[in-house]
């Protein structure tokens, strides 16, 4: 029951493993950032259940716990000010967003180091990672924190191990307010909309689903009050896979592996067409004379 | 079977399908990959309250082992109690952090005790501790009970003793508390956490 396995949709540098006949709910979080109000409990239930060493607290002026997120510091909770004829506070729970094409799992050439979970978790193995940090590259969110003593990358794992048995992530269970929810994708996605009704009758005319198209939509889905202003969450207008890791993945890889086998390829036609190279008689007999 | 294969030839066909297996990435991995073991699978499992504050939220405390009689069991994880009508399974940040409460090397484990006007701590046994506190709330009845007001109605009242109840305290244990203390030594300042 405990630490089985999971099937999987995506592995980093390798070809997608063919789909099995197992239909399997992809899981989503849902954030509320108009119900949050900071008291950072799923903070340290993911360190506790994640068993993460305490981190030294930096003040920054904020009630922020540390500036970012760090490779033992998975779930932070951004206090950011936002000015719109009045001072607003907004909070907002920053950690992976488990993209549905993840930029980090692109990006990643160790393979297995990164998968993709039937259930859409995107998780790091750490014991195939070379800590060479081009999913830190290809992430367009900037999640995945490199630890200097391990070597190797680290972020929010969805608390794969609870969701595979069947249990809620940590901080989904911690959570007093009830402002992060779980379930199915439409299940939240659904429960999201309800939400940006609500708030659009309350006056936050520009409230909307955070759920950026740009990376497939995400499997943790964030309500904005401020939808028109992603930036002062510290969110990304429209997150995408950096051009640099879709030139090199999806071009500049295909046109080195079509010169490698081409190149065969040729060799081989040339082969079977001219045959083995005809050494020419005089220079066979310069070269056992030079022998002689 | 005799294959005839020169070295010439095994070298020609290692490279060709090296290179083309590399180049396509023919993969034969299984499509699974292991997930993390959940620490808490066969853990016991106790229901407890929180001892922080008068909410009292119901919490889950995993220790290892299935209680056998050879296993000193340690508290590994602590998360709240779905099941429990106040919190539903929540935790506020102070309560998740349970373990380290419970497992933790600056943990008081025995009584310890300050002299007045004195500037360290002494480790005493609880035997000691409950004779003294008998004996000094013995002496500030004594020297301090109401026996009677103005008007020579009787009284009974203690006001200089008071008494702090725990948040975690049961219905059984605060009639107790006050049955020992306000019915049967006069103690007027009841309090419990609630109103701290």
């Amino acid at each position: 029951m405990a630490g089985g396995t999971l099937e999987l949709r995506r592995i980093s540098a390798s070809k997608s493993p063919a789909p099995g006949i197992r239909q399997m709910p992809t899981v989503t979080k849902y954030i509320d950032t108009t119900t949050c109000i900071g008291c950072k409990a799923c903070e340290v239930a993911c360190q506790e259940w994640n068993d993460l060493p305490a981190e030294t607290t930096v003040q920054i002026g904020t009630y922020q716990t540390l500036p970012d997120m760090t490779a033992n510091f998975w779930n932070l909770i951004r206090f950011a000010e936002y000015e719109n004829g009045g001072l607003h506070w907004l909070m907002r729970k920053d950690q992976c967003m488990h993209c549905e094409d993840p930029g980090c799992l692109k990006a990643c050439p160790a393979p297995s180091a990164i998968v993709q979970y039937m259930n859409g978790i995107v998780d790091f193995q750490q014991d195939h990672c070379i800590g060479c940090g081009y999913c830190i590259t290809g992430c367009p969110f900037n999640i995945p924190k490199f630890h200097n003593k391990t070597k190797k990358v680290y972020k929010c794992t969805l608390c794969v191990d609870r969701v595979a048995v069947g249990l809620e992530p940590a901080c989904i269970k911690a959570c007093p307010t009830g402002c992060l929810q779980f379930g199915t994708k439409s299940q939240m996605v659904q429960l999201a909309h309800h939400r940006v009704e609500q708030l659009k009758n309350q006056g936050y005319s520009q409230a909307t689903v955070y759920d950026p198209p740009g990376v497939g939509g995400t499997n943790v889905i964030t309500v904005l009050a401020y939808g028109d202003r992603p930036d002062a969450y510290g969110l990304p207008r429209n997150p995408t896979i950096p051009l640099a890791v879709r030139l090199w993945k999806d071009v500049l890889q295909w046109l080195g592996n079509l010169s490698i086998v081409g190149g065969l390829i040729i060799a081989a036609l040339h082969y079977l067409r001219f045959g083995p190279k005809a050494v020419k008689e005089e220079a066979q007999a310069a070269e056992s004379g030079d022998e002689i | 079977m005799d294959i005839p294969m020169t070295r010439r030839s095994f070298l020609k066909i290692g490279t060709i399908g090296g290179l083309t297996a590399s180049t396509f990435g023919f993969d034969l991995k299984p499509a699974f990959a292991q997930v993390r073991t959940l620490k808490i699978a066969r853990t016991t499992e106790t229901r407890s309250i929180c001892p922080y504050c008068s909410v009292s939220c119901g919490v889950i405390l995993h220790t290892l082992g299935d209680r056998s009689k050879n296993v000193r069991p340690t508290v590994v994880h602590v998360e709240g109690d779905p099941d429990h009508p106040i919190n539903q399974g929540s935790l506020c940040p102070k309560g998740v952090t349970l373990k380290e409460n419970i497992v933790n090397d600056r943990r008081l484990t025995q009584v310890l005790y300050r002299a007045p006007g004195s500037d360290h701590w002494e480790a005493k046994s609880w035997e000691w501790a409950f004779d003294r506190i008998a004996l000094l709330i013995k002496q500030t009845r004594d020297a301090r009970l109401i026996e009677k007001d103005t008007r020579g109605r009787i009284l009974n009242a203690l006001t200089a003793v008071g008494v702090i109840g725990g948040c975690t305290d049961c219905t059984e244990n605060n009639y107790l508390l006050v049955k020992a203390f306000r019915a049967g030594l006069g103690v007027i300042p009841l309090e419990q956490q609630a109103r701290i």
